[in-house]
Order: structure tokens, then C-alpha cells, then sequence
């Protein structure tokens, strides 16, 4: 029997029997016949297996799979999901088969095998409202360190030497911006924190604030001791609220400590955070767009130079970084410079936390050593693409950045080689694409973003955005013309070298790195008119092809009537009234609904 | 805060107190609060935790929430700290399983290992 790929053993003892055993092999049978797996399923009544009072029991070859106490009423899931998606029926498993060998721990799992966990140590760990805590895993001892132990520049050069480099994406050396903001003169100085996380499908900031706040206050003290600051403020979004009282909690917490506010450690350093809210404009993750929204203006760039470093808050020396990156700061002053480096690259030493998402199996957080390859990150971390579907592209950088094929699994991550590849690290969304994606669709997407988020400043961001967002509308909707093309890549490079700040500058990455990779389905959708992921609506139909054996189940799940036909005839759909929803092609026992 | 020493004192004072290493004979319970975590469902489960902890009297066992584990999938997460150190992670919880977890590994020591990690992982 060449042709059977499962077989199916159903108990046939006594007792099995009694619990209606024989109403589910019929409808078993009946199942597997309607959804057209007659000749590759075989259905074989066994003799007792020996579990009575888990019976009925079935079990699945070749897997082996042990389901007990089946009832009628899960046929359907068993036959659908396992036999015919090839997915276990978790709930339905024998509970004694889960045995005392698996893992139990996350710590042994696969998604946590290949991750260093430095900004995320506490988080999931800790409770992030009780400072003690906090303390007992190292809290404030790096505060404690450099206030009794450290000259200011020595802390300076310490991060410096430790080659820690911005984790909102720009990847600059924050010990370099650290010397810059020292030497600098002023009468007060500031110490910003950027914690208006805004790339879609990012959330890495949001974690460490709600999980590990005193991480950040912390570092943000020994920023302002390393570059002779008071005072210091957390740029954070109103969308955040749990992050916002969790940072509100930790501030109070340290002030009560002594660990904020006059003389702390008692050694003549003064300090303390405060929050500003952000109204959720993207544009304000922009450091000079940032300041002017602290400082009560409308939150747009400003030229540079002079740099914050120079002349940032009220005109005053100033450093921004980044949430992540001040999750990094107390750990290299207590495990030193020569631990820091030894995790991550030569030029990007430390880790870096991504936020999988899209087509993943395991979508969530994942830290790792920078210089991890992506096919790590994504099949062995992140568990491959669910139900079986191929891998298309990852797009990295959020608005700002691009996409990264299957060519380019094996890149070892870091700054550099994003860049090369036409993307960027960005703050650290990972978005993963698979078949069914468009990738024409993907940049109309981020496009649309970047016209909304464009504060209006300047006119090549403004204007060319939108004027760039009008053309891929015009390209996925099946009315691109052969010009187009050329057009939107010359707008591209226009925006991106004569825009005002990063926003402009990065906004054409989307469309410039799937124009470069997937410049051919670009073309299928101006010259043949068909997106060949078949997403783009305008561009696809739905057929039902000839063998139709009438069975009209599409016609009852069709939401708009668009499916007509008399019962055990073929059936057709008026591509008019179509909305191209899927439902008929889902529902189809016969897969003769073919999308085109 | 004046000095170092006082500050290690703190950290010596309360990693006596949480149950977080093998020196505790206690049990330390953790619920993932993040924004992720409770819009999976993670305050009820919290709730019942906390509540049936305290209904039983059930001493030298600590229930708190964290941050992000950083499991989306599996939220909501609750993990266990044993008394000898080890760590167990349940996952998808919801009120029903944790009263087992309770019942089971909390007041007679046994894994419930259908709920963990592993029983869900491919």
C-alpha cells in the first residue's frame, strides 16, 4: 500500500468499546474520506492497549502520537489539524506521556540556549517595584563604584574602552559622546534618556523600563557623575503607561534611598530624573527633535552641528542615549572592560535585544551576542516559519531600514554589515516575512508610516514621501506604469541626501532595498499585473476550477454572496462581487478554489 | 545612602529574605506583569496565586510579578523557584492551571509537567 502515509490504531478492547468507540471510527473514517485523505490515511482498530480509563485511545503513525480520552467532538480537530496540517493536538495528548524528562526550565530551552542576557539579566527575574531586589542582584554597586572609587573621566574612559557603541540604531561610540559632553563647558549639563521606542513591531525599550527600571536611573547617575551633569530626564511616550508608573515607583524608590538627590554615597554628587512625556510623534525619537519637545516646542530637528554634546537642552551640554544602552552601563563598570569585549564583535562588542516578530514561531525578545547569524536568530532562537511556509525576507531597522534575504542568512549581524546589506540594526525590530508576503506591499507599508510620522519641516521628506507613497499605491493596485520605477528610485535618492534629519534620510530604505532585491516582483505588478505573493487585491482572483465537485460549502462561508452554483454542479464566483477574503479557498475539502 | 557598606548590607539583608537561591528553604513564585504578560491574562492568575498563597498559609512562599521574560508566545508565564535553586516554567497559564500548580507543586512538590515549557516547545 504504497500510497498510505499515516496510520491511525484505535483501541478495539472492551472498555474502549464502551465509551463509544465505534461512533468515532465511523466518523473517523468519515472525516477522513470528506477531506480527501482516503488513500494516504489508514484506520486500524488495535487490540487494548492497556489504559482503559484513558480510552478511547488513539495513536498516530509514523509519529507516533498517543491522543487519549478522544470523544466524538474531537475527530474533526484530529483529523483537520494533525492528518491533514500535520499539527499535534496538544490538548488532546496522553498528560502521562509528557514525561519527567522534558524541560521544564526556560533557562534549558532552545529559545533561551543561544542568548547572553546582560540588558534583559533582571527582566523576568526581578520584581521591577521593589528596589531591594533590585540591589540584591548588583543594583546601585556600579552607582556605589564609580561615586567612591572613580574619577569622573576615569568612568568616561572605562565606557570609552569598552567600545559600547548607541543602541537606538545609530551604533555611535557612547564613549566618545560621554568625552565629548565632558570636555564641553556649561553651567548645568543634561542627561537625557531616549525612551520614545516607535518603530512598528519594536518593543525592546518598553520591556527593560517595565521589567528592570532601575537599570536605567541608575546609569543615567553615573552618566551625569561621568560627564559632571545634575539632572537628567526620561523622554518617554504616553502610550507606555505601565513603563511611566513603573518609572515613577523606581524614582521615588531611590530618592528614598538616598540613591537620587543630594550627596549621594556622600561624596558631594548630586543627581536626579525626571520624566517628560512624549504625545507619540515618531519624529521625537529624533535627538534634536527630542530636546525641543522637552523643552516645551513642537518636537522638530534642528540643524547640526552643534551637536547636543555641544549645545543640546536649553543650549547647554547634553547626552541622549538610548534605553538599551544604559542597561549596559552598570554592568561594564562592575564586570570591567575586558568581559565586555569578550562577548560580540571586534568593532561591536556586547549584545544586542531584538524584538521577533511577524511570521515566527516564537515571536518575543531575544538578546544575543552581536555577530550572531541571522539563520540563528531566526531558525534556532525563533523557531523557524510556522505552518510549514517558506522564508522570505526579514526586514530589520523598522522605517528606517530594509530587508535581508534568504542569500544573506549566514551575514553575521552587526552595524557594519546591515549597512552593507542596504539595511540597518535599528533600534531592533526584526520582522519576518515569509511567501505570502509582497514585498511591493511591504514598502507601501512603511511608506504610508513615514508620510504620517514626517513632522513637515523640511520639503523633501514632506512633499517626497508622499509623493514616493503615491506611487507604490499606484504600483499594488495594478496601475503602475513602466516610468514609475525609475521615478521612485530617483526620488529615493533624492530624500535621502537632502532631507534635514535621519527621518527623511532613512525613510526611501524600504523602497531602495525591495527595489533591489525584489526589483522582479515589482516588475510582475507593473508589466503582467500580478503580485506574485498574491496579497496585492486589485492584482489576484479567485477561480473554482473544473473539477468542482459541487459540494457548495464555499457558498455558505462566502461573506458576500459572491458564489453561485446548484448542489453537486460546478460552481463559479463573480470576480465583482469578490472581496477576496480566502474563506472559499480555506473552506475547500477539495482544494479546487485556486487564488491567481 | 552614605556608603558601600551600607548598600552591600541591604543586598546581603534582602537576598536573605527573597527566596532566590538555594541558601532559602523557601518557594519563590513569579508572574510575568509586563504590558505583554497581562494582556495575555496575566492579573487573574497573579490574583488567584496570590490569594490561594495566602488562604492556605502556605509559609516561606513568596508570589510577585516581573517584567518580560521576553516569551511572548508562551505568556502568560509563571515561574517557580524551588527550594534547591531549580527553576520551573509554566506556560499559557491560566486561573484553572494555576490552582493545580498550586495543589500540586507548590504544596506537595510535584512538577506538573504537562504545563511546562517542554511540553509546548517543538
Amino acid at each position: 500500500m504504497d500510497g498510505i502515509k499515516s496510520y491511525v490504531l484505535i483501541c478495539g478492547g472492551a472498555n474502549c468499546t464502551s465509551a463509544h468507540k465505534d461512533e468515532i471510527v465511523k466518523k473517523m473514517k468519515g472525516k477522513i474520506k470528506e477531506v480527501g485523505l482516503k488513500t494516504e490515511v489508514q484506520v486500524l482498530p488495535k487490540g487494548c492497549f492497556g489504559l482503559c480509563e484513558e480510552g478511547p485511545i488513539f495513536v498516530v503513525y509514523p509519529e507516533g502520537v498517543f491522543y487519549s480520552h478522544v470523544q466524538a467532538s474531537d475527530i474533526n480537530e484530529i483529523v483537520v489539524e494533525h492528518l491533514l496540517n500535520g499539527r499535534i493536538v496538544d490538548r488532546l495528548l496522553y498528560k502521562g506521556i509528557v514525561g519527567k524528562n522534558i524541560v521544564t526550565s526556560l533557562n534549558d530551552s532552545k529559545i533561551y540556549k543561544k542568548q547572553t542576557r546582560i540588558v534583559l539579566k533582571n527582566c523576568g527575574v526581578i520584581n521591577p517595584e521593589n528596589i531591594d531586589e533590585y540591589i540584591a542582584y548588583d543594583g546601585y554597586m556600579a552607582l556605589g563604584k564609580v561615586l567612591t572609587e572613580m574619577t569622573s573621566e576615569e568612568v568616561v574612559e572605562v565606557i570609552r574602552k569598552s567600545g559600547l557603541r548607541g543602541r537606538g540604531g545609530g551604533g555611535f561610540p557612547t564613549g566618545l559622546k560621554w568625552s565629548f559632553a565632558a570636555k564641553a563647558e556649561g553651567k548645568q549639563k543634561y542627561v537625557l534618556c531616549n525612551a520614545d521606542e516607535g518603530d512598528p513591531g519594536a518593543f525592546m525599550d518598553r520591556s527593560v523600563l517595565e521589567g528592570d527600571p532601575h537599570s536605567v536611573i541608575e546609569a543615567m547617575a553615573i552618566a551625569g557623575y561621568a560627564i559632571g551633569g545634575s539632572q537628567g530626564y526620561i523622554y518617554i511616550r504616553a502610550e507606555y503607561p505601565l513603563a511611566i508608573k513603573r518609572l515613577e515607583i523606581a524614582i521615588e524608590q531611590a530618592r528614598e534611598y538616598g540613591l537620587l538627590g543630594e550627596n549621594i554615597f556622600d561624596s558631594g554628587f548630586n543627581f536626579d530624573v525626571e520624566l517628560r512625556l512624549g504625545a507619540g510623534a515618531f519624529i521625537c525619537g529624533e535627538e534634536t527633535a527630542l530636546i525641543a519637545s522637552i523643552e516645551g516646542e513642537r518636537g522638530m530637528p534642528r540643524n547640526k552641528p552643534p551637536f547636543p554634546a555641544i549645545k543640546g537642552l536649553w543650549g547647554m551640554p547634553t547626552i541622549l542615549n538610548n534605553v538599551e544602552t544604559y542597561a549596559n552601563i552598570s554592568q561594564i563598570i562592575l564586570k570591567g572592560v575586558d568581559w565586555f569585549r569578550s562577548i560580540g564583535t571586534e568593532k561591536s562588542p556586547g549584545t544586542k535585544v531584538f524584538a521577533l516578530g511577524g511570521k515566527i514561531s516564537n515571536t518575543g525578545l531575544v538578546e544575543i551576542p552581536i555577530g550572531t547569524k541571522l539563520r540563528e536568530i531566526i531558525f534556532d532562537i525563533g523557531g523557524g516559519i510556522p505552518n510549514g511556509k517558506e522564508f522570505k525576507a526579514v526586514q530589520t531597522g523598522g522605517p528606517s531600514g530594509g530587508c535581508i534575504t534568504s542569500d544573506h542568512l549566514d551575514v553575521e549581524i552587526d552595524y557594519e554589515t546591515l549597512i552593507e546589506l542596504g539595511s540597518m540594526m535599528g533600534s531592533g525590530g526584526m520582522i519576518v516575512m515569509d511567501e505570502d508576503n509582497c514585498m511591493v506591499d511591504i514598502a507601501r507599508f512603511f511608506l504610508d508610516f513615514t508620510v504620517d510620522e514626517s513632522c513637515g519641516k523640511c520639503t523633501p521628506c514632506r512633499e517626497g514621501t508622499k509623493r514616493m507613497l503615491e506611487i507604490l499605491e499606484k504600483i499594488t493596485t495594478g496601475n503602475g506604469e513602466a516610468e514609475d520605477l525609475v521615478k521612485l528610485e530617483r526620488l529615493a535618492y533624492v530624500i535621502k541626501d537632502t532631507s534635514l534629519c535621519g527621518l527623511g534620510q532613512t525613510a526611501p530604505n524600504p523602497v531602495l532595498s525591495t527595489l533591489k532585491y525584489y526589483e522582479d516582483e515589482y516588475k510582475a505588478h507593473v508589466f503582467e499585473n500580478r503580485c506574485p505573493a498574491g496579497y496585492c487585491h486589485e492584482l489576484i482572483q479567485y477561480f473554482v476550477a473544473d473539477d468542482c465537485k459541487g459540494c457548495s460549502k464555499c457558498v455558505s462561508v462566502c461573506p458576500v454572496g459572491a458564489i453561485s452554483g446548484v448542489i453537486k454542479q460546478q460552481h463559479t464566483i463573480d470576480d465583482d462581487k469578490c472581496i477576496k477574503c480566502g474563506e472559499c479557498l480555506e473552506i475547500c475539502p477539495f482544494d479546487i478554489i485556486i487564488k491567481k | 545612602m552614605k556608603s558601600l557598606e551600607e548598600l552591600m548590607k541591604l543586598k546581603e539583608e534582602t537576598l536573605k529574605k527573597i527566596n532566590l537561591d538555594s541558601k532559602k528553604n523557601g518557594i519563590r513564585i513569579v508572574v510575568g506583569m509586563a504590558t505583554c504578560g497581562i494582556a495575555a491574562g496575566a492579573k487573574p492568575v497573579f490574583s488567584i496565586i496570590e490569594e490561594e498563597v495566602g488562604k492556605r498559609k502556605m509559609k516561606n512562599v513568596e508570589v510577585h510579578m516581573t517584567g518580560c521574560i521576553g516569551i511572548c508566545r508562551f505568556e502568560p508565564v509563571v515561574e517557580v523557584y524551588a527550594s534547591d535553586g531549580n527553576k520551573t516554567t509554566y506556560v499559557y497559564m491560566t486561573e484553572e492551571k494555576a490552582m493545580n500548580v498550586i495543589d500540586e507543586h507548590i504544596a506537595k512538590g510535584n512538577i506538573v509537567y504537562e504545563y511546562t515549557i517542554g511540553a509546548y516547545e517543538k
